[in-house]
């Protein structure tokens, strides 16, 4: 899923400075389940603002909403009034819900209140590590089920780096080595032959590195769609 | 077609010759500076000239940005001392690293190590995006393909003179995991690479014991592997290296020795201490390179004294290792060149 953490208060506070009226708008989805940009944190940070703008002796209107997915059209449609109210739309989803807003209601003033930081997974109570970089083009068949691309911190293709020592990553203590992590996988499952074949230059086209991406499924899509 | 072309060489420089008539190699490294000022590259290869075969010019090592490679190494040329371009994968593309090649090429340099680069995380950047389009073995395969196919990446032929360089890639045999590291250099090897300079070597019994698996595989009779030796400056450094620096293995013996080579020296008597800690890095050296020069299948050594330049010729010369041989002259070349 996608893993996001909210921005510090004093960032927020300084994006909707010249507001009155704010709605903080939660997503629940993603980032509900990462405990970022729910429901529970929509309530807390309208709160927080409306406490700290009193304090600024500037006090503000704030309101708090939450939709079960921002990132689609039919959730957020109904929010058309709350949103033509305020003065700035603070958006707690991901970066895909802050601009499903910015797209549909073309007159709202939209600033993300969370940094969008990784698709991943928690691994235990309240920590959250990246698993995928979206590449376009997976390559988990070849490593096991563990990405280099995502955890290796040089996207390495042919093994590891210099830097692997007692299977921790040189750039963090805390982060371990995917090449070593692999290794110690195909070791066990008797498969390290696939450590021997080189990994040719990967095509990145596929990445984000190609431009923004796109996908059509024409079977899925409805004719008067398809039509436009 | 392409050895025709080559006179017999894949690139015919110092390095490749003397590795080829069956010289025991060495190797220099030179640091280019922080700064545009061309001077200090020309004072540093006037010191290594003569006492090193061809000496690594560093690209923006660990990651802290100095002068290009390429540039540097172009004074290096004119200086008369023998390149090996460094070129990390961390900076460039595989746009960049073709067309900085061709370059270099066409300036005379004729060496290339090929790297995967220090994370950017270390240097004087750390906000920087990194690039890793190719790794260090995709890096060698593309400068195979220009020299042996004359082929660009993509695949498009090269319509002129193609970058012949005599491609080298770095083995680190104590990174983990240890058993991983000959496979690794396997693969290197398959990639193309004439040569290998490896991490810095201070337990030989271990380097040792990768050499046997490196010999199991046959890996010595299919590149030349350059031992990399350094010398040690004080006890400070050799404790730091030894607990703080990932995939290097300095033995408390070592340590011990640099701490103990100040005995008897008045505490105040700082210059003292800091001769008898150099003089006795060096000789640590001497005696390393004495070492691994019986093991089979090292070629030559990497003596990398970085911001040192001067330990090199006590250290050569310790190591009985001058003068210098002189190469085999270059055959004319062929003239089927198709030009």
């Amino acid at each position: 899923m996608i893993i996001a953490e909210q921005k510090p208060l004093d960032e927020i506070k300084g994006l909707i400075a010249d507001a009155e009226n704010v709605l903080v708008v939660g997503c629940g989805t993603c980032v509900t389940v990462c405990f970022a940009g729910g429901e529970k944190e929509a309530g807390i940070l309208a709160t927080s603002l409306r406490m700290t703008s009193k304090l600024d002796d500037a006090p503000k209107e704030v309101t708090h909403t939450t939709v079960q997915r921002q990132c689609e059209w039919e959730y957020i449609d109904p929010l058309a009034d709350e949103i033509s109210a305020a003065d700035v739309v603070v958006s707690i989803g991901c970066g895909i819900g802050v601009q499903a807003i910015a797209e549909r209601f073309p007159d709202a003033i939209v600033v993300p209140g969370l940094n969008t930081t990784f698709l991943g997974m928690p691994t235990e109570q309240g920590v959250w590590e990246e698993r995928c970089a979206a590449c376009g083009e997976c390559i988990l068949g070849l490593t096991c089920g563990i990405c280099p691309i995502a955890r290796c911190a040089k996207q390495l293709l042919n093994g590891p780096c210099g830097g692997s020592q007692d299977g921790i990553c040189e750039i963090d203590p805390d982060t371990l080595c995917a090449w070593q992590l692999i290794y110690d996988r195909l070791k066990a499952q008797d498969r390290l032959h696939l450590l021997t074949e080189i990994q040719p230059a990967k095509n990145w086209s596929s990445s984000r590195d190609g431009g923004p991406r796109r996908i059509t499924r024409e079977d899925l899509r409805l004719e008067a769609e398809a039509a436009e | 077609m392409t050895e025709a072309q080559s006179n017999g060489y894949k690139s015919g420089s110092r390095l490749e010759r003397i590795l080829r008539d069956g010289h025991f190699a060495v190797t220099g490294e030179l640091g280019p500076p922080q700064s545009s000022n061309g001077d200090v590259i020309r004072e540093k290869a006037k010191i290594l000239l003569g006492y090193c075969d061809a000496a690594n010019i560093t690209d923006n090592q660990t990651a802290i940005v100095r002068m290009s490679s390429v540039g540097a190494g172009t004074i290096v040329v004119q200086e008369g001392l023998e390149p090996i371009i460094q070129m990390t994968c961390r900076d460039r593309n595989r746009l960049a690293m073709q067309s900085d090649l061709m370059g270099a090429y066409a300036l005379g340099m004729r060496n290339v190590l090929c790297l995967t680069g220090d994370h950017q995380s270390f240097g004087n950047h750390p906000t920087a995006k990194n690039v890793h389009d190719l790794d260090s073995l995709q890096l060698l395969q593309m400068m195979v393909g220009m020299r042996d196919e004359k082929l660009f990446q993509c695949g498009d032929e090269i319509k002129g003179i193609e970058p012949r360089f005599f491609l080298g890639a770095a083995a680190n045999p104590f990174g983990d995991p240890f058993e991983y590291r000959p496979y690794r250099l396997a693969k290197k090897v398959e990639a193309g690479a004439d040569f290998i300079q490896t991490q810095l070597i201070y337990n030989v019994p271990r380097f040792e014991e990768y050499m046997e698996k490196v010999h199991d595989l046959g890996l010595h009779e299919k590149t030349y592997i350059l031992a990399g030796v350094g010398p040690l400056k004080s006890p400070g450094m050799a404790k730091y290296m030894r607990d703080q620096v990932p995939g290097l293995d300095v033995p408390d013996e070592i340590v011990d020795r640099m701490t103990t080579a100040t005995k008897g020296i008045d505490k105040e008597d700082k210059k003292a201490r800091r001769e008898a800690w150099r003089s006795e890095g060096i000789q640590i050296t001497i005696e390393l390179i004495q070492k691994l020069r019986d093991i089979e299948g090292v070629c030559g050594v990497h003596v990398m004294a970085i911001e040192w330049e001067e330990a090199v010729k006590p250290i050569v010369e310790g190591a009985g290792l001058m003068p210098r041989p002189e190469v085999t002259a270059l055959p004319a070349a062929s003239t089927e060149t198709g030009e």
